[in-house]
């Protein structure tokens, strides 16, 4: 065949497709590296956004993670509607991409052997965010844990409330708070662990509440946003703002911890305590 | 008269002639002294709190202040709480429920404070706390929602036995503005996501959210601040009355059937 005749066009790939970009340093690595070292960016350190699966597998001591609430979903309760479509439609699309059926994927496990209540959002499901389905489910395990006696492990990753569902989304908060309390009160531990990102009514509300809270490297977490905050202020706000870091220094985290040794800590944690 | 849409609301209840939180103390309280600081950082004068006299019934007052012109809202941060606001609520709550007084709260705020030095004092920990807080405090807690009711920096004082909300209020999980930018992508959107919110009082009573309308004088609160205030002190004292008479074990268990039943899951 000669070179001016036509052959099989060879399809050059997107560099979206090779390249994984780290948001925080701007490094560029082959995708396949940065799976490779586990969604943690091999020249910062920032700890990345992992699917709710992937964090179970990661904690859950293998075969002991059994699912609760499956059915616990969205409510359409303002049958809510914006420039772009129905909320029915976005959680739906939600839904067929993640394969959850919630922004919080619930159920009992071990770590390292230790009994506990596992509760793990998915920033994927609509940016993680708080929306009736989601309370429905941490409120339902912490009355769980409390009857059954153990621990209860959030792992949040979340935007905030979820607007769609209006008021009732902003009331979990208060819902999920109420529970946690209770849980507390009982004399139960209530691990909180904050990934990238954590903000909005969801830092402020059982994010925040652990007995302990713990976080990541590099993970986002705030309440009001920085843009927001920006304008208010008038002012740039330095790189390291509402950092997991800059958090552990103001007091709000107990302890950064590496994703390779997130298991081990928690256990830790429920050994000193007897759990 | 066209029907009064949600954006009419919010206009009504951003209102700077409507009654703040001093003409509600001073029309609807016989006494009030003030209790300042949360013995951490400073006293924020975003939010008030006190024991005041109302009728008969000796309570604490909580409350979010605006301020009535520019010095006031200065001073005042316009009603954005920073995390020592709500920590001094917390404070005097537990106050309150150690000597048994209910707890009345005046929710009016466009939300709390998105500044960088609320982020480096726990903004979010501090509405959470809260939460958590009063959810579970053991005395009751009427809720007056007055004007806005914004968002996190609202609820953290909004939880309580029985919420009442004036009729122009409007409360939400986020300003018909901020909704707009975000799903519309265009801010001048907001008389829509007004709409679509749900946010005026007769929206949130179908959905539970607030359990009694407190109704407001011809044209709004601000025509007549003494007509306003009586019908919030009237419906303040129905409420402390039901209220008294609940044993306080059954009293926070009910209230956590209520938060629990925000949703609709049975």
């Amino acid at each position: 065949m000669g070179w001016f005749e036509k052959g099989e066009k060879v399809r050059i790939p997107a560099a979206k497709e090779l390249w994984a970009v780290c948001p925080k340093c701007k490094s560029h690595f082959e995708k396949t590296r940065w799976k490779k070292n586990g969604a943690i960016c091999p020249k910062c350190n920032y700890h990345g956004r992992l699917a709710a699966r992937e964090r179970i597998a990661q904690i859950a001591d293998e075969g002991s993670f059994n699912e609760l609430f499956r059915c616990v979903s969205y409510s359409d309760h303002l049958e809510f509607r914006d420039a772009t479509g129905s909320y029915v439609d976005k959680v739906e699309a939600a839904i067929a991409k993640t394969g959850e059926t919630e922004s919080i994927v619930m159920g009992t496990c071990e770590i390292d052997s230790h009994p506990v209540m596992l509760g793990v959002m998915d920033f994927a499901f609509m940016g993680g965010s708080l929306g009736t389905g989601t309370g429905e489910r941490i409120v339902r395990a912490c009355e769980q844990a409390l009857a059954e006696r153990r621990p209860l492990v959030l792992f949040s990753a979340s935007g905030g409330a979820r607007m769609h569902e209006g008021i009732l989304s902003l009331m979990q908060m208060a819902k999920t708070s109420a529970a946690i309390g209770r849980l507390k009160e009982a004399g139960l531990p209530y691990i909180s662990v904050l990934t990238d990102p954590t903000t909005g009514g969801v830092s402020a509300s059982y994010a925040m509440l652990g007995d302990i809270n713990i976080s990541e490297p590099k993970a986002l977490i705030g309440f009001a946003g920085r843009r927001v905050i920006e304008n208010t202020i008038h002012q740039k706000l330095p790189d390291d703002f509402q950092s997991a870091e800059y958090l552990e220094k103001h007091g709000f985290v107990d302890r950064i911890v590496q994703r390779g040794e997130l298991k081990k800590f928690i256990s830790k944690m429920l050994n000193y305590w007897g759990f | 008269m066209a029907k009064k849409t949600a954006m009419d609301c919010v206009k009504l209840a951003r209102d700077p002639k409507r009654p703040h939180i001093w003409d509600f103390i001073g029309n609807i309280c016989s006494d009030f002294e003030e209790l300042r600081g949360d013995r951490l950082v400073s006293d924020d004068r975003a939010l008030i709190g006190g024991f005041a006299t109302i009728g008969d019934e000796k309570v604490l007052v909580l409350g979010h202040h605006k301020g009535a012109n520019v010095e006031e809202n200065l001073a005042a941060n316009f009603g954005m709480v920073n995390p020592d606001g709500y920590r001094k609520a917390m404070r005097l709550a537990k106050l309150a429920e150690k000597f048994g007084n209910p707890v009345v709260t005046f929710v009016d705020t466009p939300g709390a404070y998105p500044g960088d030095t609320a982020e480096a004092r726990g903004q979010a920990e501090a509405i959470a706390k809260s939460l958590e807080v009063f959810a579970l405090l053991r005395t009751p807690i009427v809720v007056v929602i007055t004007g806005e009711g914004g968002s996190g920096g609202a609820l953290a004082i909004a939880v309580g036995d029985r919420v009442l909300m004036m009729e122009n209020a409007v409360y939400s999980v986020i300003s018909p503005e901020g909704c707009a930018g975000i799903l519309w992508r265009d801010g001048t959107k907001a008389p829509e996501a007004a709409e679509a919110l749900k946010i005026t009082a007769a929206d949130l009573k179908r959905l539970n959210a607030v359990d009694v309308i407190v109704k407001e004088p011809k044209g709004g609160a601000q025509n007549d601040h003494r007509a306003a205030c009586e019908n919030v002190k009237k419906a303040v004292l129905a409420a402390l009355k039901g209220l008294k008479k609940i044993d306080v074990d059954e009293l926070v268990a009910k209230r956590y059937g209520k938060l629990r039943a925000m949703g609709d899951f049975s």
